[in-house]
C-alpha cells in the first residue's frame, strides 16, 4: 500500500503537474482554506491527543503555518527564479545563474507534539518546491493523524500529495522506498535510522531531532521578566517542545530567587491547582509519563511534583541543586520537569554546555551584551534565542535547524523551499569568442598557458575596499577638475567678449 | 599506513584544537590560507612531475585543471572571507520582533573529513580543505592512494605549511578508510563512486553526520538544431578527451540527428589531428589511464560494445594508452552505456527528435553534468526545463565548473551538497539562527501567555501575522 502511493506521487511528479507555478500557488491556497475552515475540528484532535488548549492550536500550530503560505504563495515567484551569479573574464558574455529546481518525490514524517505544524510546515516548501510529497503524520497523534488523513485529500490533489498513516512497519516499509529527499522530526534514535535507510538509496535527508537546550541566566538580569518568559516557555505544551529551555544554568547566589520567580509565575499563569487549568495540557501517553516519572524518582520537587498516572498528568516542576551525573541530565527530558543546575560564573557554564551534545536550541539571559557576546562565540547550537525562549522559531527569515546530535539542515520560509530544491548551476555560452577560448586547446606551448591563467582569474573587477575608495575619490576629482576647466573656458570666452 | 590507532590520536588532538577556539579568529583562518597559497606556488614543478608521474598529466592540463584552480578558489576565500565570516542580518522581521537584534551567525563545524579522489588528485581534495579552514574547521585529508606521487606529496608538504595541529593528512587503502569512518566526524566530504559513497553514508548515520557526496553519472551531451559544427566539434573533444576522459564532468555520450552525426564525424577527426597530431599516442599533450584495472575495464565495454569504431580504437597495454575513440551506432543497450564511461571513449546514439532524447535521459538516473550544443535558444531551454542534473552547460563542457559563483555538485545519484567558492564555506559551517530580543515591550509578550483568551489571541495574530507587501508601519504598542 505503502509502495503503491509512492509509485503513484512518482507518476503524477514525472507527469508534470506539480511543477507550474500557478499549480502550487493554487495548491497552497487550497491547504490555507483547509486550516481555516476545519480549525475547530483540528483543535478537537489535538484535544483528544494531548488536551491542547483551544488557544494554544492557533498560537503554536495554525499562525505560524498560515504564516509560512501566505510567505510562500507572495514570494514563489521570486524564489523559483534564476538568481545569477559572478562571472569572470572568459564568462562575461555567457549567462551564468542558478536555477532551483524541483527534486521529485520527498518524504515528510511528521511528530507528535506539535502535529499539524511539524508536518504541513515542511509541506509547504515542498509544494512551494514543486515537487510530489508523501506525508507520514505521527501515528502517537492519532486523532490528527486521522484527521489529516481524512482532509488533505479533500483540498490537495489526492496523488501528489498523499497520506499514509500506520506504525513502526508502515514506516519501515516506507522507508525502503526510494525517495528524492526524506525529512524527519523527531528523536535522533529514530533519526539514525531514517538516515541510514536513506543512505541505501543515495538520498539526502533533513533531521529535526532535539536535545538538551541550555538556559543560561545570569545574575544580573531583570529576574521577574526572565522567569515569566522561561516558564511560558518551559511549560507550554506541558513540556514537549522540541526547543523547550530543557534545563537552567546559574549561579547559586539568584538559585532561588528563580525558583520563586518560576513559582509565582506559574500561580498566574494556571492558579494555585494547574490540573484543572484549562490551558495546560497532558502528557502523550502512558509510556512517556513512565519514562518522565522515572526521571524524578530519588529528587524532591521544590515546586510541584504532583502527578496523577489516569490522567497523565505531571505539574509543572521544579527541582533545585541538580548533579550533572543525575538522570534528568542524562537525556532529553521533553515534559514539564525543569532542573537547576549550578555553575560558579559564565566560563563554567560555557564549559558545562561544550561539553555536552550541541543542542537544538541555546538560551541565555543578561543585560551584559559582554556575557551574551561570549556566550554565542564561545558555544555552538541549532539556534539561539537571546532574553526570551523560543522565539527565534517563530521568524520564517531565520533559518531552523540542528547540528551534529540535533539535526541537519534547516528550513522555515525561503530556507524550506531551499532544502527541497536542487540548485542547478547553468552556464549558457555562446559560440563566439572563439578566440579568447584558442588558448585552452591543444597542441600547447608556454605562451598559452600564461594566457589562460590570466582569463581565468576571477573576480573580474575588483570591487574590495580599497578599489571602490580609489574609484570615489578619482571620479570627485575627475568631476572637479571639469567643472574648474569649464570654469575658466567660460571665463575665458568672457574676458574676450568684454575686450571686444 | 595508518593504524586505527594512529588515526584516533590524530582525530582527538585535532578535536582537542578545535575545542580552544583557536581556529576561529579571521586571522587564523587567512594565515592558514595564506600558508596553503604558498604551498602551491611554491612547489609547482613538484606537483607537477607527481601528476605527471601519476596520470602522465601534461603541464597544460596541470597548471589549468589543478593548480590555477586551486589558486583561483584560493584567492577568491581570501578576498571574501571577511564578508563570508560576518553574521547576516539583512532578513525580514515581524511585527513582534521589530525591536530585536536578528542575524544568522556562520559557524564552524568541528572536525571534517575530507577523502579525495584520484582523477584530479590535487584539486578535489585541496578546493574542499580551502573551504574546509575558511569555514573555521580542523580537517583530516584522506587522499586517493591510486595515485601514489600525490598522496606522497600531500603527506609530506601540507604538514610543512599549515598547521599539524589542525590539519592532517593520513594515507591508507580501502580497509584503513573503512576504519577511519568509524570515528566520529562533524561533516564528512567524499568525492568518488555511487558504491563507496552508501558505504560513508551508511558509515555516518550512527554518529548522525551530514555528508557531501560528489559522485558522478552519464553526462549526456546534445548536439541539435542550428549549430557551428566546427566549434563544437573543438569544444566538444577539448572536454571529452581532457585527462584522457578521466573527469567526473566529461561529457560521457553525444545525442544527435543522423544527419548531425554525419557532419560532427569529420569536425571531430580534424579537431582530433590539430589537437594531437595523426598519432595521438605520440602527443605530449595525450595522457594515459590512471592504472592497469581501469585501462582493462575500459578495453572490456570497448570489446563487448556493439557499436561501430569510426574514429581511433588503437590501444597500448604498456603505458595504458587508449586513443580518442568514437563509435556510431550505439543502443540503449550497450555495454558502453550500462555505466559511466570515464575515458577517452565516445559513443555517439542518434535520435530522431529532442524529445525523444529528452526521454532516454529521464529514463536514467541524473547527471552530474548535462551539455547543449545549440544556437536556438528553444532548444536550450526546452532541455532545461525538461531534464535535471547537477550543473549545466550550453556550447562548452566542463567549464561552467571554473565559475567560483557557480555551486558545483549532484543531484539525485550524481551526489548530495555542492561546493566551489561560497558554497563550500556554506557547506563547512553551520548557520545558526539568532534571535536577541529585547527587554521592552513585554507589554506585547502578555498577550501569549496563559490565562489564555480570544481577546489576547486576536492581537497576537495581528502582532505576528505576516502581511503581505508589509511596509513595517506604525506599531500600536
Amino acid at each position: 500500500m505503502e509502495k503503491q502511493a509512492v509509485q503513484r506521487a512518482r507518476e503524477a511528479f514525472l507527469a508534470g503537474r506539480s511543477r507550474p507555478l500557478e499549480f502550487r500557488v493554487q495548491q497552497l491556497k487550497s491547504l490555507q482554506r483547509m486550516i481555516t475552515d476545519r480549525q475547530g475540528e483540528i483543535a478537537t484532535a489535538l484535544k483528544q491527543d494531548i488536551n491542547r488548549s483551544q488557544y494554544d492550536t492557533p498560537l503554536f500550530e495554525l499562525i505560524g503555518l498560515e504564516n509560512e503560505i501566505s510567505l510562500a504563495v507572495s514570494k514563489l515567484a521570486q524564489w523559483a527564479a534564476p538568481r545569477p551569479v559572478e562571472r569572470n573574464l572568459l564568462t562575461i558574455s555567457d549567462q551564468a545563474y542558478i536555477q532551483p529546481e524541483p527534486l521529485g518525490v520527498v518524504l515528510i514524517i511528521g511528530a507528535w507534539n506539535y502535529p499539524w505544524a511539524l508536518t504541513l510546515q515542511p509541506l509547504v516548501g515542498a509544494i512551494a518546491a514543486g515537487n510530489a510529497a508523501v506525508v507520514k503524520p505521527s501515528e502517537l497523534s492519532e486523532y490528527s493523524a486521522s484527521l489529516l488523513k481524512a482532509l488533505l485529500p479533500r483540498y490537495l490533489d489526492q496523488e501528489l500529495y498523499p497520506v499514509v498513516c500506520g506504525g513502526v512497519s508502515e514506516t519501515q516499509e516506507l522507508l525502503r522506498q526510494r525517495f528524492d529527499h526524506v525529512f524527519y522530526t523527531g528523536n535522533s534514535t529514530v533519526g539514525k535510522l531514517v538516515m541510514e535507510a536513506a543512505a541505501r538509496h543515495l538520498t539526502p535527508v533533513t533531521l529535526e531531532l532535539g536535545g538538551k537546550s541550555p538556559c543560561y541566566i545570569d545574575k544580573d538580569v531583570d529576574l521577574r521578566v526572565a522567569c515569566r518568559r522561561i516558564t511560558w516557555g518551559k511549560f507550554v505544551n506541558c513540556g514537549q517542545t522540541c526547543i523547550a529551555p530543557d534545563y537552567i544554568l546559574c549561579e547559586p547566589s539568584i538559585q532561588n530567587r528563580v525558583v520563586e520567580g518560576i513559582r509565582q509565575t506559574l500561580l498566574e499563569f494556571y492558579g494555585p491547582d494547574p490540573k484543572s487549568s484549562p490551558d495546560y495540557g497532558r502528557i502523550i501517553n502512558q509510556r512517556h509519563f513512565n519514562r518522565l516519572m522515572t526521571l524524578l524518582e530519588g529528587y524532591t520537587a521544590t515546586v510541584g511534583g504532583q502527578s496523577d498516572s489516569s490522567q497523565r498528568y505531571i505539574a509543572p516542576t521544579v527541582v533545585k541543586d541538580v548533579p550533572p551525573q543525575a538522570r534528568l541530565m542524562q537525556e532529553e527530558i521533553f515534559g514539564p520537569l525543569l532542573p537547576i543546575v549550578t555553575v560558579s560564573d559564565i566560563d563554567d557554564a560555557i564549559h558545562f554546555i561544550n561539553e555536552r551534545e550541541k543542542p537544538l536550541a541555546l538560551y541565555v539571559f543578561s543585560s551584559n551584551k559582554k556575557v551574551i557576546k561570549r556566550m554565542l562565540a564561545e558555544t555552538t547550537s541549532g539556534g539561539v534565542t537571546v532574553n526570551d525562549v523560543i522565539m527565534h522559531y517563530t521568524l520564517n527569515s531565520l533559518p531552523f535547524g540542528g547540528v551534529g546530535q540535533s539535526g541537519t539542515g534547516r528550513y522555515h520560509g525561503k530556507h524550506t523551499f531551499d532544502q527541497f530544491s536542487h540548485h542547478r548551476a547553468c552556464l549558457v555560452k555562446s559560440l563566439g569568442l572563439e578566440e579568447v577560448h584558442m588558448v585552452r586547446y591543444p597542441p600547447q606551448n608556454h605562451q598559452k598557458v600564461r594566457r589562460v591563467r590570466l582569463a581565468m582569474r576571477t573576480p573580474l573587477v575588483d570591487f574590495s575596499k580599497g578599489t571602490y575608495i580609489w574609484a570615489v575619490t578619482a571620479s570627485i576629482v575627475a568631476l572637479g577638475l571639469l567643472v574648474a576647466l569649464t570654469v575658466i573656458l567660460i571665463l575665458a570666452a568672457g574676458v574676450s567678449c568684454t575686450c571686444l | 599506513m595508518n593504524t586505527p590507532l594512529d588515526s584516533s590520536c590524530v582525530i582527538d588532538r585535532l578535536r582537542a584544537t578545535f575545542r580552544s577556539g583557536v581556529t576561529f579568529p579571521e586571522q587564523f583562518r587567512m594565515t592558514q590560507l595564506q600558508n596553503l597559497l604558498s604551498l602551491v606556488e611554491e612547489n609547482e614543478q613538484l606537483i607537477q612531475d607527481a601528476l605527471h608521474k601519476d596520470l602522465h598529466k601534461p603541464k597544460f592540463e596541470s597548471v589549468l585543471s589543478e593548480i590555477q584552480i586551486t589558486l583561483n578558489d584560493l584567492y577568491f576565500a581570501m578576498e571574501n572571507l571577511r564578508t563570508w565570516m560576518q553574521p547576516e542580518y539583512n532578513i525580514g522581521k515581524n511585527l513582534a520582533t521589530r525591536m530585536d537584534d536578528c542575524f544568522i551567525r556562520r559557524e564552524p563545524l568541528g572536525v571534517v573529513l575530507i577523502i579525495g579522489a584520484w582523477n584530479y588528485p590535487l584539486h578535489l581534495i585541496l578546493l574542499p580543505l580551502v573551504a574546509a579552514i575558511a569555514a573555521g574547521n580542523c580537517a583530516i585529508l584522506k587522499p586517493s592512494e591510486i595515485c601514489q606521487a600525490t598522496e606522497q606529496l600531500l603527506a609530506e608538504l601540507i604538514p610543512k605549511y599549515l598547521s599539524q595541529d589542525c590539519y592532517a593528512v593520513l594515507c591508507g587503502g580501502a580497509e584503513d578508510t573503512k576504519s577511519l569512518l568509524k570515528n566520529k566526524f562533524d561533516h564528512i566530504f567524499y568525492t568518488g563512486s555511487q558504491v563507496v559513497a552508501r558505504s560513508i553514508l551508511l558509515a555516518a548515520a550512527p554518529h548522525l553526520t551530514p555528508v557531501t557526496l560528489e559522485l558522478g553519472g552519464k553526462s549526456p551531451c546534445f548536439i541539435y538544431g542550428h549549430i557551428d559544427i566546427q566549434k563544437a566539434a573543438k569544444r566538444l573533444c577539448w572536454s571529452k578527451f581532457f585527462n584522457t576522459g578521466q573527469s567526473c564532468v566529461a561529457p560521457d555520450y553525444v545525442l544527435c540527428t543522423a544527419q548531425t552525426r554525419d557532419a560532427l564525424l569529420p569536425a571531430l577527426r580534424e579537431t582530433l589531428r590539430t589537437f594531437y597530431g595523426p598519432d595521438p599516442g605520440a602527443s605530449l599533450d595525450m595522457g594515459r589511464i590512471v592504472t592497469p584495472r581501469h585501462w582493462r575495464r575500459l578495453m572490456d565495454m570497448l570489446e563487448k560494445s556493439k557499436g561501430k569504431v569510426v574514429i581511433g580504437g588503437g590501444s597500448r597495454e604498456e603505458d595504458r594508452y587508449i586513443a580518442p575513440t568514437v563509435l556510431v551506432d550505439v543502443q540503449e543497450s550497450d555495454a558502453l552505456m550500462q555505466e559511466e564511461i570515464f575515458g577517452p571513449i565516445l559513443p555517439i546514439l542518434t535520435i530522431e527528435s529532442l524529445e525523444e532524447g529528452i526521454d532516454y535521459i529521464n529514463r536514467q538516473e541524473k547527471p552530474l553534468a548535462l551539455y547543449v550544443f545549440s544556437d536556438e535558444t528553444s532548444v536550450v531551454t526546452t532541455v532545461l526545463n525538461n531534464t535535471s542534473s547537477g550543473g549545466f552547460c550550453g556550447n562548452d563542457g566542463i567549464v561552467h565548473m571554473a565559475l567560483p559563483g557557480l555551486p558545483f555538485g549532484g543531484v539525485g545519484a550524481s551526489g548530495m551538497g555542492s561546493y566551489h567558492g561560497r558554497w563550500g564555506f556554506e557547506t563547512f559551517s553551520h548557520r545558526r539562527g539568532c534571535m536577541n530580543r529585547s527587554w521592552l515591550l513585554e507589554r506585547v509578550n502578555v498577550l501569549r501567555y496563559p490565562p489564555y483568551s480570544d481577546y489576547n489571541l486576536g492581537w497576537l495574530r495581528w502582532a505576528t501575522t505576516f502581511k503581505k507587501n508589509s511596509w513595517g508601519g506604525c506599531s500600536v504598542m
